[in-house]
């Protein structure tokens, strides 16, 4: 078979050949390798962060160096993992593979993408020299026009990051419309696609706002310019409207593709076509619409009128329905399916477990009267983790583990992977449940010291991210032991029916050795 | 059991059944309810979910690799039944949401008006009748309270989990809050809105208190009787001890024993004694000489404080040795 002797990844030699590769499933594992590493790093933030709040007072460093901690925490998180984890890296490898594609439409736009997303992270680590920076990843103003040097560096960051996120989305969705093989209409298309379809729909259109918004507040910094300051004529309120109008859709430029993931992972382990696939499909098209006209939630309390607050608290509301739609399709896809238990598997089945928590906490803060209680307490750091790291990372998980075989041709360790599973779930529940607790109790969340009453869940939560931290050292054993020493991999070890398993794992450069032609959906298990 | 453990943890401030603070108000009864409402929906939602993920997974694991797996594409009837019903129960938290919400944004014309000021990082009290207060605030109890809020300097939020009530504060104009206590006692605040390093101690007390009790202490001047040293201990809790300690040790800013009469080092590399001139400036115009080694982070107190308190915080620092 031409998989041993000829595939993507000997197609060419040397860094070089990797570092001005146009291969899209190059790209991807390039971002894959970025990723991971930020995820690293945001992660051992965490575990800082954790460790601070064992106990009330100062316990390993004092309230400054906390607020940093906690901007580069979430800066990291949010802009350089969870955006670009699943569209820019699992989906760059997997999408023109989904619908039987050569490459994607700009192979040269999808290079510079990756190489913005380095540059931008490259710009924000330079605020380290200039005292960090400890606004926050949301930039509210004007304390991020006050504070220290580091934050335009960040901003500066963010803003080159966005352009990566932007032509990625431009990308993809040329590449849905352009270079779909012979035979995949729209309605043959894996859902994973309509998923990376809606999200790339959301980095066009939402993510300019962002990188606007973010130019203003560095013009403001830099040259004084009155946009959001009051002392200068400005209005700090108009920022959080700019900031969410970009960062609300940004949540679903996050959730929506692990969507995606799920479908696929839910069908092929359960072996049993998708039930619902219309409904799952526009639904992720109706999110994805939804999601432009809801970013006043975040601001319930921020001075807006009350009418603004209850026509968000409704609009709201009805992003819910089709997150319902979704969910409840995919347990009754598993309705007499043949359920197997494997890693991608228990991610798929432990995302619907946290992600409904993290769906019906979500309409809890969507109700107006009962937000003004929650907001900014640890109920919504409690929320926001359990649809972002229990619903967005726990697919990149699965994907990870459920696409390692496509990638490098190799299997890992089942049983450890089952172990990581297990500390990492485990552990997530024992460190985020608590704060949903704390946050009910009044907890304000971005604090480095607290009252005594909330110590004893703080402990609890602690323990469980260190739960969690080993369960992701685990992980990462997995992965490089499987890339050193994993058995050979066939090439299609799941019997999946999409295109991706049709073909050598590895892949070859051009993916398809005779291009592939669809007669049927992508989930035919019959 | 979930709740008894918590209780068993935290004690009996916060109520075991529902984790929430002490309800201070009708309002915070009201969002109890809802909060009980959406709880318990929630809980039957997830066990649906859950529950039935649970059961289908166990009942139709895999029994052989060549299992075979029932055609099932769609049921428009189901999709109708699980978009329908959801957006009902949406429908019913929304207006329920609206209508507590309404609630609290209810500033009737009678209230009892109060002035908050927000500063990195302390907040200031102001009364109609003149008094003022930093850091504690007194209200009486079975009266619509109006607090009328304004910052100093970034966003910082004011929030009152007892009244289950919080509003961002904003520098440059004047947000809002309203609220009926009908419980006597001590309810804490919080600021929910980051605003730099010691955000985490931007705290306050707020004590519901019988009218008599209250009117009691408007009328008392806080100073009376208290020796120069004692005023400026008072003010230094109250505004100082957030960034300085009254040790000799670092906080945000230098520690204060030892600091007058001593040399002081300054960032554009001249020095100066510590006297009263320059204690005095540096409330004042903090800016104006910023000690090596710290940031030039201190907001100004011009207009802040009396010339009594200015005098009484300057003798006190001198106290400190």
């Amino acid at each position: 078979m031409a998989s041993s002797t000829h595939n993507y990844l000997n197609h060419e030699k040397g860094l070089w050949s990797w570092l001005t590769t146009l291969d899209h499933k190059r790209i991807g594992i390039m971002y894959m390798i970025t990723v991971l590493l930020f995820f690293a790093i945001g992660g051992a933030f965490a575990m800082l962060l954790r460790t601070e709040l064992i106990a009330p007072g100062e316990t390993i460093f004092g309230a400054q160096l906390y607020n940093q901690a906690m901007t580069f925490h979430g800066a990291i998180m949010v802009f350089m993992v969870i955006i670009p984890g699943i569209p820019a890296f699992i989906g760059n490898f997997i999408l023109p593979l989904h619908i039987g594609a050569a490459d994607v439409a700009f192979p040269r736009l999808n290079l510079l993408s990756w190489y913005c997303l380095i540059v931008g992270a490259a710009i924000t680590f330079v605020s380290l020299i200039y005292h960090g920076s400890d606004t926050g990843w949301t930039f509210y103003t004007p304390y991020s026009i006050e504070t220290d040097n580091g934050t335009t560096w960040v901003v500066l960051g963010a803003f080159v990051m966005g352009f990566s996120s932007i032509l990625t989305g431009l990308n993809f969705v040329t590449t849905v419309h352009k270079l779909r093989c012979k035979g995949m209409t729209f309605f043959r298309m894996p859902l994973m696609v309509w998923g990376l379809y809606s999200t790339a729909i959301l980095q066009i259109l939402a993510t300019p706002v962002l990188g606007i918004t973010l130019l203003l507040l560095a013009a403001e910094r830099i040259l004084g310019v009155g946009i959001f300051d009051p002392k200068l004529g400005g209005d700090p309120v108009l920022f959080q409207h700019f900031f969410w109008f970009y960062s609300h859709p940004a949540v679903y430029i996050m959730i929506l593709p692990a969507m995606g993931i799920i479908s696929e992972l839910i069908t092929a382990f359960s072996r049993k076509t998708i039930f619902g696939y219309r409904a799952i499909a526009f639904s992720s098209i109706g999110i994805a619409a939804v999601s432009f006209f809801v970013w006043g939630h975040h601001m319930f309390v921020s001075g807006q009128s009350e009418l603004a607050g209850v026509i968000f608290s409704l609009l709201t509301m009805l992003v819910g329905v089709p997150t319902a739609i979704k969910t409840f399709n995919w347990v009754a896809t598993l309705y007499k399916g043949s359920i197997q238990f494997q890693s991608p598997m228990l991610y798929a089945l432990g995302f619907l477990f946290l992600f409904t928590i993290g769906g019906v906490t979500g309409i809890m803060l969507a109700t107006i009267g009962m937000d003004v209680h929650f907001h900014d307490t640890y109920f919504v750091v409690a929320h926001f983790h359990y649809v972002m790291v229990g619903g967005t990372l726990m697919a990149i998980m699965g994907g990870i583990y459920y696409w390692f075989p496509k990638m490098f041709g190799k299997m890992y360790n089942e049983l450890a992977a089952q172990f990581s599973f297990l500390f990492i779930f485990i552990g997530f529940n024992v460190t985020f449940f608590p704060q949903f607790v704390l946050g009910a109790m009044g907890m304000p969340r971005r604090y480095f010291d607290y009252l005594p009453i909330y110590e004893p869940l703080n402990k609890v939560s602690t323990m469980g991210a260190y739960m969690i931290g080993f369960g992701f050292l685990i992980g990462l054993y997995v992965i490089i032991d499987g890339l050193l020493r994993g058995p050979k991999a066939s090439d299609n070890p799941w019997k999946a029916k999409t295109l991706e398993w049709q073909t050598a794992s590895p892949p070859p450069h051009e993916n398809f050795l005779t291009e592939p032609e669809v007669t049927a959906g992508p989930y035919e298990y019959r | 059991m979930f709740g008894l453990i918590i209780s068993l943890l935290v004690g009996k401030t916060i109520k075991a059944s529902t984790f929430m603070p002490v309800q201070g108000s009708q309002v915070a009864a009201q969002v109890d309810s809802l909060y009980m409402f959406l709880l318990v929906t929630s809980a039957i939602f997830c066990v649906l979910v859950i529950g039935g993920l649970i059961y289908f997974v166990l009942k139709y694991r895999r029994k052989s690799d060549d299992d075979k797996t029932a055609y099932i594409s769609h049921n428009n009837f189901l999709e109708f039944l699980w978009s329908f019903i959801p957006f009902v129960l949406f429908m019913v938290m929304f207006g329920w949401g609206w209508h507590v919400f309404h609630q609290m944004r209810d500033f009737s014309k009678d209230s009892l008006e109060v002035h908050a000021v927000g500063q990195k990082w302390f907040w200031d009290f102001k009364y109609k009748s003149g008094k003022s207060s930093a850091g504690e605030f007194y209200v009486p109890v079975n009266t619509p309270i109006k607090l009328i809020m304004t910052s100093k300097d970034v966003l910082h939020s004011f929030f009152l989990p007892g009244m289950r009530i919080k509003q961002d504060v904003i520098p440059g104009r004047y947000t809002a809050l309203a609220f009926t206590p009908n419980k006597e006692g001590t309810y804490q605040v919080f600021c929910t809105e980051y605003c730099g390093d010691q955000h985490s101690s931007m705290l306050a007390k707020m004590k519901v208190v019988s009218q008599e009790e209250y009117e009691q202490w408007l009328q008392e001047d806080a100073t009376a009787g208290l020796s120069l040293v004692e005023v400026g201990q008072k003010v230094y809790e109250q505004k100082c001890a957030v960034c300085h300690n009254s040790n000799a040790e670092r906080k945000v800013g230098p520690g204060f024993a030892g600091l007058y009469d001593s040399e002081r080092q300054f960032a554009d590399g001249s020095s100066a004694v510590a006297d009263e001139n320059y204690i005095r400036e540096s409330i004042l115009v903090p800016n104006a000489k910023v000690v090596n080694g710290y940031p030039p982070a201190m907001p100004s107190f011009q207009g802040q404080l009396s010339e009594d308190e200015l005098s009484g915080l300057i003798e006190f620092i001198k106290s400190l040795k």
